[in-house]
């Protein structure tokens, strides 16, 4: 893990309930300082080369894969998923439909589709996370509108919201024990209030992220597995039905608001 | 061949302001792996911007410079059109240049 | 549209979503359609093994019960269920030793994937509670603790309240958000030992 910047370091403690404040909002200007500058871009410009490329067995390029509104349009797609695909005749979030066009269109098998979701340093890096980059910022300032108008779109929701209480593990966490509270945070990180709207608003909107203590562009499907492995549960699988229909839960909730991703954090 | 940067160059008035996306790992040489040994240190040392070919600024960087690094600095004069360039070593000898156009 | 699907499209991962008819499936089917694909959707990896997934009464009458308010029938069955099922210390002694405490309740690794088996294991204390005022980096997910016994007595039976609240605090509030640190055999006897006594010793920072 590289070490945090001297900047919270610096931050005087005077006494406890005041320090409470100073802590919270010296962190929150620190992150204001970074905005300028996102190194997510650097995986947007990457993901806008792979999706202009012709590759896999059969060198064919992402913008031939349908996205929902049309092939090769990448415009707001990213606001209006997860969704069905009738070609598919399941509920796709963005990475299983990336994965879907690699496999029918570019050749790829499944297996090798769904490797290497997640990059680790400049040694590993994760197409995939460039790719979903470049996708999500083609719908920055365009507002949530999934429509959840199909019965399969309907039973994901339902059934993502049932897996969001889940209460499983070692622990007896599930994501409601952090994220169905407004007002508490865990250590110094505040906790968005997924189960209502401004907090699922925010939390959804600001996803895909660079992740400065990580060094590297986080998605949507990271953040979920990253969850469950706070939660000490075993791995959730990339682009596993589960995860698509706790992502249709989460970005529902999210409808009306305007995508403001890729963004940076902590 | 190293990632490109992202270089984005505006003028208002007299005084052009640059900003710099570089790609690079950054590593300082204090970190250690799992196993305990010494990650080798891999930054960027120099960094030099020029427009319309004369040097405007020069950098000598070291361990305290973050990965994926974002530079922003102003020069006197420059004009839209004009070409900045700005060019990167590593301590490793790779190297990398990219250059934009003043909006 | 079809109303109606009547055959299954078992194409690789869509029949665990299938739709039903016209009507919307039941809320008891729906349950019993996100735990199979809750399942389904993960892989062992390290020490955490698909067994993970497995739910015990007091997590299974939770999860039906949540985001509503269960009937004081059903949350005093889940409290009698596991206070019956604490393991009192053999010794009757309650209290360990609070600079121990403070350790534990400070660390946040344990039963991670990522964790290793033989590492270190926390009760992770500050991720949701206040505790010795010195912390300044704490959670607000439970409420604080800061003077725990100072408040409430330093007595045994104050003392035993704190050592079963840590062993199982389901035992005192069903369906806590509280992990079950003794009971789920996160933390040893020993361990919860030495949390008990960070809350009740009268020289731990906590009650300073």
């Amino acid at each position: 893990m590289k070490s945090k910047v001297a900047v919270i370091a610096a931050v005087a403690v005077a006494g406890v309930a005041f320090a409470q404040t100073s802590t919270v909002d010296e962190i929150a200007k620190y992150r204001a300082a970074l905005q300028d500058g996102n190194p997510a871009e650097l995986w947007e410009a990457r993901g806008e080369g792979i999706w202009k490329t012709a590759r896999g067995p059969a060198k064919v390029s992402f913008e031939r894969c349908d996205l929902g509104l049309g092939a090769g349009v990448v415009k707001g797609a990213y606001a209006q998923m997860p969704r069905y695909f009738p070609d598919a005749d399941r509920v796709m979030d963005l990475e299983t439909r990336l994965v879907h066009c690699m496999v029918t269109q570019q050749g790829f098998t499944l297996a090798d589709a769904k490797k290497n979701p997640f990059g680790n340093g400049n040694a590993q890096k994760s197409d995939m996370e460039a790719v979903v980059a470049y996708v999500t910022s083609e719908s920055r300032g365009i507002k949530m509108n999934i429509a959840a108008s199909h019965p399969k779109e309907q039973d994901a929701y339902r059934i993502g919201e049932r897996m969001f209480y889940f209460r499983g593990g070692s622990h007896d966490f599930s994501c409601a024990t952090c994220h169905a509270e407004s007002g508490k945070r865990i250590r110094l990180q505040d906790l968005p209030n997924l189960t209502e709207k401004p907090g699922a608003q925010l939390a959804y909107t600001t996803w895909p992220a660079y992740r400065v203590s990580q060094g590297e562009l986080r998605t949507f499907q990271w953040r979920l597995f990253d969850c469950f492995r706070q939660q000490r549960f075993p791995a959730l699988e990339f682009a596993s039905d589960g995860s698509i229909a706790l992502t249709m839960f989460l970005a529902r909730n999210a409808n009306g608001a305007a995508f403001d991703a890729p963004a940076i954090k902590r | 061949m190293a990632d490109p940067m992202r270089i984005r160059a505006n003028v208002t008035g007299d005084t052009t302001e640059v900003r710099v996306l570089m790609s690079h790992e950054m590593e300082t040489g204090q970190r250690k792996d799992a196993a305990g040994k010494v990650i080798p240190a891999w930054h960027i040392q120099n960094v030099t911007a020029t427009h319309n070919g004369k040097t405007v600024l020069t950098a000598q960087w070291g361990p305290a410079v973050s990965k994926n690094p974002f530079l922003s600095f102003k020069f006197k004069g420059g004009a839209k059109g004009d070409k900045v360039q700005v060019s990167w070593t590593d301590n490793k000898g790779d190297k990398r240049t990219d250059e934009a156009v003043i909006a | 549209m079809k109303t109606c699907i009547s055959v299954a499209t078992l194409t690789v991962g869509s029949a665990l979503l299938l739709s039903g008819c016209a009507s919307p499936p039941s809320d008891a089917e729906i349950n019993a359609r996100a735990t199979q694909v809750l399942k389904a959707s993960f892989v062992a990896r390290g020490q955490a093994g698909l067994d993970r997934l497995d739910q015990d009464e007091t997590q299974k009458t939770c999860t039906t019960y949540a985001g509503k308010v269960p009937g004081k029938d059903v949350t005093d069955r889940i409290e009698k269920v596991n206070f019956e099922s604490i393991k009192w210390p053999a010794d009757g002694k309650y209290l360990g030793n609070w600079q121990n405490g403070e350790k534990i309740a400070q660390e946040g690794r344990g039963k991670q994937f990522s964790d290793d088996p033989a590492g270190p294991v926390g009760g992770n204390c500050y991720a949701c509670h206040q505790l010795a005022p010195q912390e300044v980096s704490f959670g607000t997910i439970g409420p604080s603790l800061y003077q725990f016994a100072k408040l409430r007595g330093y007595g045994p039976d104050i003392q035993k309240y704190a050592y079963g609240k840590v062993w199982n605090a389901d035992a005192y509030s069903a369906c806590s958000n509280m992990p079950r640190f003794g009971h789920s055999g996160i933390l040893s006897e020993a361990q919860v030992k030495d949390v008990t006594a960070l809350l009740m010793d009268p020289n731990s920072p906590v009650n300073k």
